[in-house]
Parts: structure tokens; sequence; C-alpha cells
């Protein structure tokens, strides 16, 4: 029989180290506790006491009588102990085991994708819509979604939503403005749906911004709608891959139009979505363009998903570059957070919202959970990324979620099904990455994503070295995280 | 606890299932969230005026009071209605203290009593 949560006597116990991971900043020692989430600033005993068991596993006496010949007397050795045994810092043989998460019975959904039209005037060539690792399947399914299956979506999210008080739309495409009537029709009426029902409802889109018009900004910015401009930095890295059918790149198209969008609408902030790929990595140079020169509120990263012989993805070595300015970036926003300000670079923002909250994932992010994307032919899908691919369908609008796919995607993409995982730090924020990533790369959305395990690794250490940093000189810059969800 | 600083929502609730594990348990004597040094078990309310209960002995505990615990939370009866573990004057006890006509004189006819 297992002893575990059954109290024995402190005397009698024999401890190891739990699982953590201990870092450094602003000359202060930090511990982030794996299992839980958690962030803690500890004094230099918590070293000491780490020190004597790293080696091995000690029984109690010894454990105290090693911290005493260290400096601590035995009345706050006992103490320290005992502090660090609850916390779960130290285990004994009877600390309560990590308990596997169970998949949720119910999940009401938050937030609804709906993939207006699979159709793209741009040809970007690493599209995952229309690349060459793409996974839909949209031959023979509608290229616009109509008026009757976008109002069957609002009224299934509103109805698998619970009773959250704050529901969520994302307009998505294709290219989103290319069915801009019909995005019109839905802010009329699902906010008119959601008021009847004293709900709120909010709404964003992402956008490459070449059909933007002076009407549609203004439409934008009197609905509060977020918008999200896919662009790649300045001209020459822009038109690399963002380029038109004949090969023309988007960039003076677009440039005007997002100044026009970033000075009109005043009522939600701009942010840019940048895509990085092997010849477009010159990360600060980019985020100087976007945001100092071009003005967008918030500059995000991600490396494109690829197969690893497209020649566009960015190999082991241009990543380790990618992340040096990473890193430079992030000690800018670190500077500008001591301040008070804002700096822009929301890579490091969600991540420290995330840590602010202490999450632990049992997924990698809503797909399938609290968020579903629907395309165009009313298909249900995990996320925006997988709509029109027939093998991962999760139903139809009409008739509702196929529970059995949907359970069957959960439960591959579940952390406790990602073995690799198990022994990494990083997990509660990573918890093996994107589904979608992981399905490009190796043929199942429940693979952990191993390619990127050590960025993880080192970018997670980055942002928790910021929040000790800002934490220790800043503590109430981090209150605007205490309210904002981490998990979208 | 002394040794770790909870910075992120998750922590704060370790610190309080660490604090709830580690400090002795401080009742009404002292605000929640206090930060003091610990102080002798004295209700509030005590030792102002006679009533019999809520009197602590000389180590500022319980363990020697010389009357039966019925005796010690007369005031519960009286004057602060408490629905457990006490003669309650609503329904099963309503004649406790029919004999004490003056808490101060007649204190010894609060009797036990025997459910």
């Amino acid at each position: 029989m297992s002893t575990a949560g059954v109290a024995i006597d402190a005397a009698t116990r024999v401890y190891h180290l739990g699982e953590f991971h201990r870092f450094h900043a602003g000359g202060a020692h930090f511990l982030y506790l794996v299992p839980a989430g958690a962030i803690f600033a500890v004094d230099q005993a918590v070293g000491k006491l780490i020190d004597s068991l790293a080696p091995a596993p000690l029984p109690h006496q010894q454990l105290i009588e090693r911290l005493q010949a260290q400096g601590v007397d035995h009345d706050a050795a006992e103490e320290l102990v005992a502090e660090m045994y609850h916390a779960n810092v130290i285990l004994a043989e009877d600390s309560a085991p990590e308990k596997p998460q169970a998949l949720p019975e119910a999940f009401p959904i938050q937030t609804l994708v709906m993939n207006l039209t699979n159709q793209c005037h741009l040809s970007c060539q690493y599209c995952y819509e229309f690349g060459a690792d793409k996974v839909a399947t949209p031959e023979g399914k509608p290229k616009f979604m109509d008026l009757e299956t976008a109002k069957t979506s609002v009224d299934f999210l509103l109805a698998e939503s619970g009773d959250r008080r704050s529901i969520h739309i994302t307009f998505f495409g294709g290219e989103t403005l290319m069915n801009f009537p019909l995005l019109k029709q839905v802010v009329g009426y699902a906010s008119e749906r959601a008021k009847e029902q004293k709900r709120n409802i909010d709404f964003s889109l992402t956008t490459n911004a070449t059909l933007l018009t002076p009407a549609i900004i203004e439409f934008l910015s009197e609905n509060r709608i977020g918008v999200t401009v896919s662009m790649d930095g300045p001209k020459e890295m822009h038109d690399r891959l963002r380029v038109f059918a004949n090969g023309r790149g988007s960039y003076d198209i677009i440039e005007p139009r997002v100044r026009a969008l970033i000075q009109n609408h005043r009522t939600r902030p701009i942010t840019a979505r940048v895509t990085l790929t092997a010849g477009v990595s010159d990360v600060i140079k980019i985020f100087r363009h976007l945001k100092q020169d071009l003005g967008f509120h918030e500059v995000g990263f991600a490396p494109v998903t690829a197969s690893p012989d497209q020649l566009y993805t960015i190999g082991a070595k241009g990543m380790d570059g990618v992340l040096e300015q990473f890193h430079a970036l992030a000690g800018e926003y670190l500077q500008y957070a001591l301040r008070g300000e804002a700096h822009g670079f929301s890579n490091v923002s969600d991540t420290l919202a995330e840590l602010c909250q202490g999450v632990n994932k049992s997924h990698p992010c809503g797909a399938g959970l609290g968020l579903l994307g629907v395309g165009p032919s009313g298909d249900i899908a995990p996320c925006h990324r997988f709509v029109d691919s027939d093998i991962h369908a999760l139903g139809h609008i009409s008739k509702g979620i196929n529970r059995e796919k949907q359970a069957d995607f959960l439960r591959r993409g579940h952390i406790d099904s990602k073995y690799d995982c198990h022994t990494c730090w990083a997990r509660p924020l990573c918890a093996g990455g994107c589904h979608h990533e992981a399905y490009v790369r190796y043929g199942d959305t429940g693979h952990p994503n191993l390619h990127y395990c050590d960025w993880i690794r080192d970018w997670t250490n980055t942002c928790l070295e910021i929040y000790g940093a800002i934490a220790a000189k800043n503590p109430a810059f981090l209150r605007q995280f205490a309210e904002r969800k981490a998990v979208q | 606890m002394r040794h770790m600083r909870p910075l992120n929502q998750k922590a704060a609730r370790i610190d309080g299932y660490v604090e709830s594990r580690t400090e002795d348990v401080a009742a009404l004597q002292n605000p929640p969230g206090g930060n003091q040094a610990q102080r002798p078990h004295v209700p509030m309310g005590c030792a102002l005026m006679f009533t019999p209960g809520w009197e602590v002995d000389a180590a500022g505990g319980t363990a020697g009071l010389c009357q039966p615990v019925e005796r010690d939370i007369y005031d519960c009866f009286v004057s602060c209605y408490w629905p457990a573990q006490v003669p309650d004057h609503l329904n099963n006890a309503p004649d406790w203290n029919s004999k004490c006509a003056v808490a101060t004189k007649d204190w010894q006819k609060l009797d036990l009593v025997f459910p």
C-alpha cells in the first residue's frame, strides 16, 4: 500500500528534491515550481537546503545537521525544512504525488474562429492553408461562407458557451476582408443575439491589410473590432514571401493602409504578427520598423510552421540567431517595464501573463477545448489552422461537435500522453506545443514538438528572469497581467 | 512563509497552504492576515465585565479552568447565540439559566447539560 498522502512523523522522513527550475535575476534568487507553475523569490537558506540535497536524498536528522553545519541554527533549520516540504520544494515518501489532469467532461467554448473565406489574393509561399505543407482539403467545398452558415455558427457559439458571460468571435480566412459584407452582418447579428442574452461579445480579425478602406477602418473602430495585421517587416523582408500571384510584393499596397488603420482605429490596440522565415529573421530590424516607423501597439513573432526541408524553414543556426535577438528585445522590454512603460514586444507580455497566473496547461492551447474553428462549409475544426481539413474535422455546425473525435483530439494533445515532456521543466507553459505544427512535422497532432524544446526552455527562462526582475524592482507593473486572461 | 515570497497567483495559493500547515492555529485574537507575534489565547470581549465564559486560566489557556465547559460558554447562550455545541436556548435548553438570575452571584448554578 502506498503511504502517499498519509502524514508520517517528520523525523522519519527521507527527503529528495522536488521538481523546480532555479533562476537568478536582478541580484535575487528564484524558484519556479514546475508541477504547480508557482514562482517564489527565495532567500539564501533555501539555496543551502537545495545544495545539501542535490547529491543524494537525506533523512530528516541528517538534513538538519547538514544545514546546521552551514550556519543555520537548529530551530531555523527545522522550520525551513517544514516549509520546503509543505511547498513541495523537497519531497518525502508521504508527499502527495502529482495527479494526472483528467479530460474535462464538458468545457464550454469561449472563442469561435470563423473562416469567412478560404480564398486569398496573396500567394505567400509559406501559407499553411495553401503552401506545400497544407492540411486543408478544400476541393468541392464552398469558397465563401454564406449568411445561413454564419448565423448558425453564431447560434452554435451562444449555445455551446454555457454560462460564460463573455464570448469572442475571431474572423479569419483566407483573407478575411474578401468577405467583408458577411463580416458586417455577423457583427450585427451576433451583437444583437448576445444583447438579448445579456452577455458580452467582442470581435477581432486577422488580415493582410491589402483591402482596408477608410470605410472598413471606420466600421472596425466603431465596433471595437481588434485587428491583427500579418506583416513581415520592412519592404525588402516583407516582399520576399508575402507576394501576389504574379510574384509582386504586397508591401507598397499595405503600407499606406496600415498607417491609416493605426491612425484611425482608436478603440483597440493594433497588433502586427510576423512570420519568421530563413530570409526574414532580422527580428530587431523588423520590430523597429513595425513599432516605431509604422506605429503598431504590439508586435508578435513566430517562426514559420513548415516541414524541415522547405527552403524558407529556419534551421537550428538561424533559430539561434533569432533567439539572440529575442533576448536583446526582451532586455529592452525589461527596461521599459521597470520604468512602467509598455514596450510592445508581445512575445514577452503574453508569456508574462501566463507566468503571472501560474498556468499549468493540460493542453498547449485552447484548440478543441475553449476555442473552435469553423470553415466556410460549416465544418468544425479544432482551430483555424485545421479548417477545411477532412481528417481533422470535429463535426459540422448544423449537427454539433462530434464528441468522439473531439475526445480523441484532446487525448492525443494532452500533456500526460506526451512522455517526452514529463521531465521538462517548461511543460506547464508549453505542454508540447502547437497541435498543427506537430501534425506538419510529425504527422500526429499529439506529438510533442521536439524540434524546438531547447528554444522553448531558453525563452521560458528568459521570461522568468524578466518576471523575477520586475517583481523585485517594479511589482506594480505586473498588476496588469493579474486581470488579463492568460489563455484565450 | 519565511524563506519564500510568492510572486504569482499560484504561488500565493501555495503560500496559504504552507501557512496552514506550519503556523499554529490562530483564532479570534489576531486579525486575518496580521503578521503579529503569537499572544495568549484571549478571545475578544473577555474580562471587561463578568460573564461566565471566555475566561482563561493563569497561563492564558482554558485547560486549567475548574468549571465544566458549559459554564465557560454561558455568554454564547445569553447574548450571542451559537448554534452548535452549546446549550441552545431556542430549542434544546431553554431553561438552562433559569436558576441563574444574576450571573455574578449565581454562576455556579449553571449546570451541566445532558442531551
